[in-house]
């Protein structure tokens, strides 16, 4: 069964919850997606800018120390930290930004969390001469000021949103607004399956390319499918585009990583999956962070990508269906994935990455020598070195 | 026959336009709250919009987000919201209505919602983040407890969505005046003028103009336009510049009085 149906539900989840102002808009761009979907030229230039530009295929490499250290499952990483821009953001920004050109609209906005998707939707605005403004919570531009100096550099107007809780799901809003009012000239790039509908379901196709890849360059590389692919889970965008062309392989074990933070006893958190709530937040019904009144609760995790209170609701019916499982690592045991995959590979994954990396000494006994698991490496860690410094203290000297 | 329907027919009677304020339930407390709304009231409102706080509030310019925000720092809770508007209905005879984004109605349950709301004496809910195709569930559980469930048409709806959206209206339809949040710049002429020639000339339902809508001339310009006419952010200002005490209460009632003569004269 395709999902999502034609009002943008995958079961009960999803949908359509904005303001009356923006579903024209979204009719407009689903329509739009329907007509390139299966425009030969349309994904012709898009494998164009995939290849040359962002230099996909990405490799899956094959993790021999890492493998060996942990003493369990053979490892292979997808490297999507060697995207153009250094994070599998971009696979969407192209895409999306594509589309821009279809819909006949010059100006692009994106809300950013890490910078990773504001970086990939200036790279995109600036490579196909569109006009882009970010919006990023105060806090994440702090924590992340070398991204808004790139972004900067890229041509986009970086603007800082200081409401709520000065991070993502703040800027999204912001973002929405912003949308609402200039709908008739802006694209709202969003950066990840969250978000009204048809978004969860465009991201997600131009996300795929990611587990289509990692499905064929196995099949050449071992000559069969892996037993689990593993994904870190803040909206969701890297793991669904891993996940989803695996859906119908039952064999194939599907395990999400979400944001502990502090440890979800101590409620400081971004673990919408594995301690949320039903909810609908930026347009969609999904799970959430929220009190007793509904009120949407602050997120929390190292890493700034991951510090969402909400999740793409295509997420919570693979949930509800069990055809993923979700576990939470903390900030410290994404840290040590951190430094696990550094000293094993020489490779400095992104802090988000790193939590997908945490559970691998586990699941790697679990899965068992014979079993294969596939690990997607959504980003590169030098946005992440001053963080991480901070955060070791004494032990990074 | 629900109460804004009678309310609409009455006015409609007398030849008058409707004046409906808005503010924002706990800021910065209730009980502030229930004397700023028996203010409006007195002042000449026809109708009051009173807003649930939410953390997310997306469609809502930056007035409306400070009065959440304080609300919400204060500890405002939906419980005790929903206690205010029954103290408020017991002694207000125009008709109260929710404002609400959809989360806090999902979370609480639909139907227990409603049910208290209900009970609550509200007339009816505004849900601005729950467009046509969404709404189905909400409209039956309002239906179940007497609640009209306005419904928001904007200047980008288009005539085939307009036809369906007041097909489901109950009391009135909110015209959003503007692609915009609430508070934002608005020239009636321009937007809000364009949607309405859009409604079918035989559409029944009241439609009431609201965003942006600030001053008595933009009111009265309002009015010719519409059958009422929604103040929100203007007010809300009005009482966060005054000082949440007596001033505020004063100021408010100069501003509804200037606002209910230019819609009432219209």
């Amino acid at each position: 069964m395709n999902m999502p149906d034609e009002g943008g539900h995958f079961g009960t989840w999803g949908g359509r919850f904005v303001p009356e102002t923006l579903m024209h808009a979204l009719e407009e761009l689903a329509a739009a997606y329907r007509e390139v979907q299966d425009d030969p030229a349309f994904q012709a230039e898009l494998v164009h800018y995939l290849t040359q530009y962002s230099g996909r295929p990405t490799p899956l490499y094959l993790a021999r120390r890492l493998t060996r250290e942990l003493g369990g499952a053979t490892v292979y990483l997808k490297r999507e930290d060697l995207n153009h821009t250094g994070a599998h953001k971009i696979n969407n920004t192209l895409g999306q930004a594509l589309l821009t050109r279809r819909l006949g609209k010059k100006r692009v906005i994106a809300e950013t969390g890490a910078g990773q998707h504001g970086v990939a939707t200036a790279t995109a605005a600036a490579l196909f001469g569109l006009e882009c403004e970010v919006y990023m919570g105060e806090e994440d531009m702090r924590r992340q000021a070398l991204n808004v100096f790139r972004m900067r550099l890229l041509g986009a107007k970086v603007t800082e949103v200081a409401s709520g809780s000065r991070t993502l799901k703040d800027a999204i809003n912001e973002a929405l607004r912003d949308w609402v009012t200039n709908v008739e000239t802006t694209h709202y790039i969003i950066g990840s399956v969250v978000g009204p509908h048809p978004y969860p379901g465009i991201v997600r196709d131009f996300q795929s390319v990611i587990g289509q890849e990692t499905r064929e360059q196995l099949l050449a590389q071992e000559g069969r499918l892996p037993d689990l692919l593993l994904a870190c889970v803040g909206g969701g965008s890297n793991a669904m585009g891993m996940f989803y062309p695996f859906r119908e392989d039952q064999a194939v074990r599907l395990v999400g990583v979400e944001a502990a933070g502090e440890g979800i006893e101590t409620g400081r958190h971004g673990a919408s999956l594995a301690a949320g709530s039903p909810g609908v937040l930026h347009g969609s019904l999904s799970f959430v962070l929220q009190d007793e009144d509904g009120q949407i609760t602050p997120a929390h995790s190292i890493s700034a990508g991951l510090d969402y209170p909400g999740v793409g609701p295509e997420h919570a019916w693979f949930k509800e269906t069990g055809r993923a499982s979700y576990l939470a690592v903390t900030d410290r045991e994404a840290l040590e994935g951190f430094q696990l995959l550094a000293r094993t590979e020489g490779i400095l994954p992104a802090l988000e990455s790193a939590h997908a990396l945490a559970v691998l000494p586990r699941l790697a006994r679990e899965v068992g020598p014979q079993g294969i698991i596939v690990v997607c490496l959504s980003g590169r860690g030098d946005k992440d070195v001053e963080t991480v410094a901070a955060a070791l203290g004494e032990g990074a000297r | 026959m629900s109460r804004v329907d009678d309310a609409f027919r009455e006015l409609k009677g007398r030849g008058m336009k409707a004046l409906i304020p808005y503010v924002t339930a706990g800021d910065p407390d209730l009980d502030y709250t229930e004397r700023l709304v028996r203010t409006l009231a007195e002042a000449g409102a026809d109708l009051i919009e009173l807003g649930i706080p939410f953390s997310d509030p997306l469609a809502d310019g930056p007035v409306i987000q400070r009065a959440s925000a304080r609300a919400l720092a204060n500890g405002v809770r939906v419980a005790d919201i929903l206690g205010a508007a029954r103290r408020i209905t017991e002694r207000v005879s125009v008709p109260l209505l929710l404002m609400t984004y959809y989360n806090p109605v999902y979370h609480l349950g639909l139907g227990t919602f409603c049910g208290a709301a209900a009970h609550a004496g509200v007339a009816g809910l505004l849900v601005p983040d729950l467009p046509l195709e969404e709404c189905e569930p909400l409209r039956i559980q309002c239906e179940r407890h007497g609640l009209d469930l306005i419904q928001f048409l904007a200047p980008t709806s288009t005539p085939e969505r307009i036809r369906r959206i007041l097909a489901v209206s109950r009391g009135f339809a909110y015209c959003v005046s503007v692609t915009g949040v609430t508070g934002a710049q608005v020239c009636l002429a321009d937007q809000a003028a364009a949607l309405l020639r859009k409604i079918p000339p035989e559409n029944p339902v009241p439609l009431a103009l609201g965003f942006g809508i600030a001053t008595a001339e933009q009111a009265r310009e309002a009015a010719r336009l519409a059958d009422a006419v929604v103040v929100g952010s203007a007010l809300v200002r009005r009482v966060e510049e005054a000082g949440a005490g007596r001033e505020g209460l004063a100021a408010a009632a100069a501003l509804v009085r200037e606002l209910a003569t230019a819609v009432h004269a219209s």
